[in-house]
């Protein structure tokens, strides 16, 4: 039986104006388990505090109520209270007599009535509550990014540089991501490898970071703090402590009509290849379906040129197992694939993604910065744009949403564009030009009223060849007249989507996804770079289309999340959280399903109980991972499951005291 | 002919199934449209005047009887807006009404010609009266 | 059983509010003085997916006329998912509530959300209404509770 001590606050005149808070306190005698009743002006005063600190020593109390404001204004504040005077910080229940009473009702019978009603359920809740000790984890110093691109070199950056280590895992031969393939960045034309090269350069040379390049992530388990990874590391066939880079096997490879992915597959690149010069690290892989002697066993010409001799056609894939403390998603974009727009052209090589156009304004691109049509390599006289492609759609074959970027990097293309070839007529067809952003309207006004680039308003409704030229047929809604266009090269302002291994990843981090595979944050607007998935952070594009600045500061603030959670040596939980009783639990796997957070997994243990003794399968509620929400507990169809500290016994006691 | 456009706007949209309030004003409909030069009145023009109850002008013009129904912009669009079946259902409106026949079969004889496929009248016929 | 004619009937009304959005706009309602009956009591629980059909049967059992559940909006629910689950086993409880005998308006499922006081009150006055015009519930009652 508990020693129940009720404490009723006047909160100066707030509760006790419209409650007699003398009888409230007096009723408390008659619930059960009560020892001792009081009021007093302010309870959350320092002398209130002291008060109750001595009651429950004087008294013995196991339990106290507080008959006060709302629990959220001052649970904290009480169950601290509890635990200076010895008493464990669950065994405190609040009746929250302001703002569900005294606040709203002005008859003072009423309220008074109501509050007794409110402290007896307390009381009667309190009756089965127990002492609850929230459990620790000891949190591995140690932070996994997945991408390389600059999201993720950003977000390694700043944890490293805070003093943590952080491994890097990337799918492609070199980090740098799709930053490394652009030209120029809006709105200040900075050369895109300028900036990006250095920091890939100073996320090598960082001695708390480690770069699992050719890499993807196999698998993961484990909690916030306690995460196990296995990363693939695939074979490149060359080894990567041996290689120098030279780049001597790629000059030599007879091999060499691989698509170059670098450059969005406008050139071919040998079958052993480094994938740009400022690759990082600077290593050569082996295209196993481009590679003669990997397919047919002649050949072996890198293996002699190679004075390294880092070439091992028989590397096979590593599987390297580490432990992490938190896991930032950094997967990035891709253009969205064209196959099914062919009204608009892109079957022709002159109809080009913006992506493509990148690398053909590039100096390092296949045609060292030449616009030319990639049909003829002659120079185009007119180029037209199409924006939206694929964004904000409805049909299968759209994305909803807005990709954000095409916008500023249709501008960017067409400035660039004037800029070198200032007799070049420029045309861009748009539905609206969205250039929210410091200085992005203003750079789009400068293509217009600068460079003279003609806006034209209206979707492209066809794009076909004639006599050698792409004919643009649009109509212009403000002239209103329908236009067609002989255009020489045509750029498609593709839209853009979540990378496709996000959805693998997401699976593995348990974490939440969006209809368009876009990772979900825990708060849309407070909690922007977190998942719901405790541990799990979130950089860059993978969350959202975003610009590069946008996905700088957004990798930057994972990073200082990262940092807070690795700075703790323990994680302390709630404590109120599911479990289930191993003696009643089935194991028919419903409440897993119904877990948000992946908290509960399946056990086969010895289970011990009057008359049994058996292995059985059942429940195990990870502490550490489950938040307390509850859904498990209404799922079980068998009762076993229950949420400490919202108990369904303590949840009943209550709707008994209430509607006595 | 009655006079409360409103009303039948309304009556357009509940025949043709078009919700005119998906369109993002594209223009992708027009842009593709065959008969462009051929219509007063375009296929993105025709969305936002029967939003806006602006019939009077649409089942005047020509521009109902030439457009082709190719379906051309209902495939292009791409907030599935559907405006050739919003254009087909202000053509019924008009024709549906006494003696609004766009094709009278006195009119036949002289339209016929021998390499004119047999196919073309009848469908003229059917799309043309009522 | 006794029925005070003479006295005013005062319904019994069992209120459960998701700790995050629904308990936080009562608290605002409160704040804002925005006065709804005394007869609606207030049960705190994590998230609405917390609520056991089985304490709503509970409270009709143990004399409520009315249980109402309020929770975050769809989409908006702290543990991302819960409120989804609480909707659809209150279509099931509710449907096989109003089977049998417990009208359909004795029961609510509604979204509240921590800035929405006035929503809340508002939804209380014209819940307790709405309960008092149907009058006292007798279905599903435990008999020997009952003196």
């Amino acid at each position: 039986m508990q020693k129940i001590g009720v404490f009723v606050c006047w909160c100066g005149s707030n509760i006790a104006a419209t409650v007699d808070v003398k009888a409230v306190a007096e009723s408390a005698y008659s619930c059960p388990g009560v020892v001792y009743a009081t009021d007093y002006q302010y309870m959350c005063s320092e002398s209130g505090q002291t008060m109750i600190k001595q009651a429950i020593k004087e008294y013995g109390l196991t339990g106290i109520v507080i008959a006060s404001c709302s629990p959220r204004m001052h649970e904290t504040t009480f169950r601290k209270t509890a635990q200076a005077a010895g008493l464990n910080p669950y065994m405190v229940e609040i009746a929250n007599i302001r703002e569900q009473c005294s606040w709203i009702h002005k008859d003072m019978e009423v309220a008074t009535e109501k509050a007794k009603v409110l402290l007896r359920a307390a009381v009667a809740k309190l009756n089965l509550n127990k002492p609850l000790t929230a459990g620790t984890s000891p949190v591995t110093k140690r932070a996994l990014v997945i991408g390389g691109g600059i999201a993720g070199i950003q977000t390694a950056l700043d944890i490293a540089d805070a003093g943590y280590k952080v491994d890097i895992v990337e799918k492609k031969p070199t980090i740098g991501g799709k930053m490394a393939q652009l030209d120029k960045t809006f709105p200040t034309l900075d050369c895109s490898a300028c900036i990006l090269t250095p920091k890939m350069v100073d996320v090598a040379a960082n001695e708390n970071v480690k770069i699992y390049s050719y890499s993807e992530v196999e698998s993961v388990s484990g909690f916030v703090g306690n995460f196990t990874v296995k990363i693939r590391k695939k074979a490149r066939y060359v080894k990567e402590d041996l290689c120098t880079g030279c780049g001597a096997c790629t000059e030599k490879c007879p091999s060499k009509k691989a698509r170059n992915e670098f450059n969005m597959g406008l050139d071919t690149r040998p079958a052993i290849y480094i994938p740009f010069a400022q690759a990082v690290p600077k290593l050569a892989v082996i295209d196993p379906n481009a590679c003669i002697k990997l397919k047919t066993g002649k050949c072996g010409l890198c293996e002699r040129v190679c004075e390294a001799k880092a070439i091992d056609y028989t590397q096979k894939d590593e599987i390297i197992e580490e432990q992490y403390g938190a896991i930032v998603a950094a997967t990035g974009f891709n253009p969205i694939k064209l196959d099914k727009f062919g009204e608009l052209g892109y079957q022709y090589p002159d109809v080009v993604t913006s992506l493509e156009y990148e690398r053909l304004m590039n100096a390092a691109g296949p045609t060292k910065g030449h616009v030319v049509r990639p049909s003829d390599g002659k120079k185009p006289k007119r180029i037209v744009f199409i924006q939206c492609v694929g964004s904000r759609g409805q049909s299968c074959r759209d994305k909803s949403y807005c990709s954000k970027i095409c916008c500023m990097y249709t501008a960017k293309h067409a400035i660039l564009t004037k800029d070198h070839y200032p007799e070049m007529d420029v045309k861009v067809f748009y539905i609206d030009v969205r250039t929210p952003g410091k200085n992005f309207d203003e750079f789009y006004r400068r293509a217009v009223e600068e460079y003279g680039v003609e806006y034209i308003k209206g979707q492209v409704g066809k794009v076909y060849e004639e006599n050698g030229k792409m004919m643009v047929q649009g109509s212009d809604l403000l002239s209103n007249e329908q236009l067609t266009i002989p255009a020489d090269l045509v750029v498609l302002a593709t839209a853009i989507e979540p990378d496709e291994s996000a959805r693998s990843v997401a699976t593995m981090l348990t974490a939440s996804m969006d209809t368009n595979d876009f990772f979900t944050e825990a708060h849309a607007k407070l909690r922007p770079v977190e998942s719901p998935t405790a541990g799990i952070f979130l950089s860059g594009t993978c969350q959202g289309p975003k610009d590069v600045p946008e996905t700088v500061s957004q990798a930057s603030a994972a990073a200082a999340k990262v940092i807070g959670l690795l700075a703790k040596d323990y994680l302390t939980g709630n404590p109120c959280v599911a479990g289930a009783d191993p003696m009643i639990c089935n194991g028919c796997s419903q409440c897993a399903n119904v877990c948000p957070y992946g908290a509960i997994s399946y056990v086969e243990e010895e289970v011990r109980g009057p008359g049994v003794r058996e292995v059985r399968r059942f429940a195990r509620v990870n502490e550490a991972v489950c938040q307390g929400c509850g859904a498990c507990t209404v799922t079980c169809p068998s009762g076993a499951m229950d949420l400490k500290g919202f108990t369904n016994r303590q949840i009943m006691a209550e709707v008994d005291a209430i509607c006595k | 002919m009655t006079t409360n456009y409103k009303e039948q706007a309304e009556i357009i949209l509940q025949m043709s199934g078009v919700n005119p309030l998906k369109c993002m004003q594209c223009g992708k409909c027009s842009g593709a449209c065959p008969a462009y030069d051929a219509m007063e009145y375009h296929p993105h023009q025709f969305v936002s005047m029967v939003r806006r109850g602006n019939l009077e002008p649409l089942m005047k013009s020509e521009a109902i009887y030439n457009c082709l129904s190719c379906f051309a912009c209902v495939e292009r669009c791409p907030r599935d807006v559907k405006p050739a079946k919003l254009i087909e259902a202000v053509r019924l409106t008009v024709i549906r009404e006494q003696g609004m026949n766009k094709l009278k079969p006195e009119q036949i004889p002289c339209l016929m010609d021998e390499n004119l496929p047999q196919q073309a009248l009848v469908s003229a016929f059917r799309k043309y009266s009522k | 059983m006794q029925v005070n004619e003479s006295k005013e009937f005062k319904p019994t009304i069992v209120a459960f509010c998701c700790n995050w959005c629904s308990y936080a706009g009562a608290d605002l309602a409160g704040s804002g003085r925005l006065s709804y009956p005394a007869d609606v009591k207030i049960i705190r629980v994590p998230c609405s997916c917390r609520v056991n059909p089985l304490f709503i049967l509970r409270a009709f059992e143990k004399g409520a006329d009315g249980v109402i559940m309020c929770g975050c909006h769809p989409g908006d629910c702290h543990y991302s998912t819960g409120n989804y689950y609480a909707r659809r086993r209150m279509t099931m409880l509710f449907s096989m509530l109003d089977y049998m005998g417990i009208e359909r308006e004795r029961t609510r499922v509604e979204w509240v959300s921590a800035a929405e006081g006035a929503k809340f009150a508002a939804t209380m006055n014209d819940f307790i209404e709405t309960v008092t015009k149907l009058g006292e519930n007798r279905k599903l009652r435990d008999l020997r509770c009952k003196k």
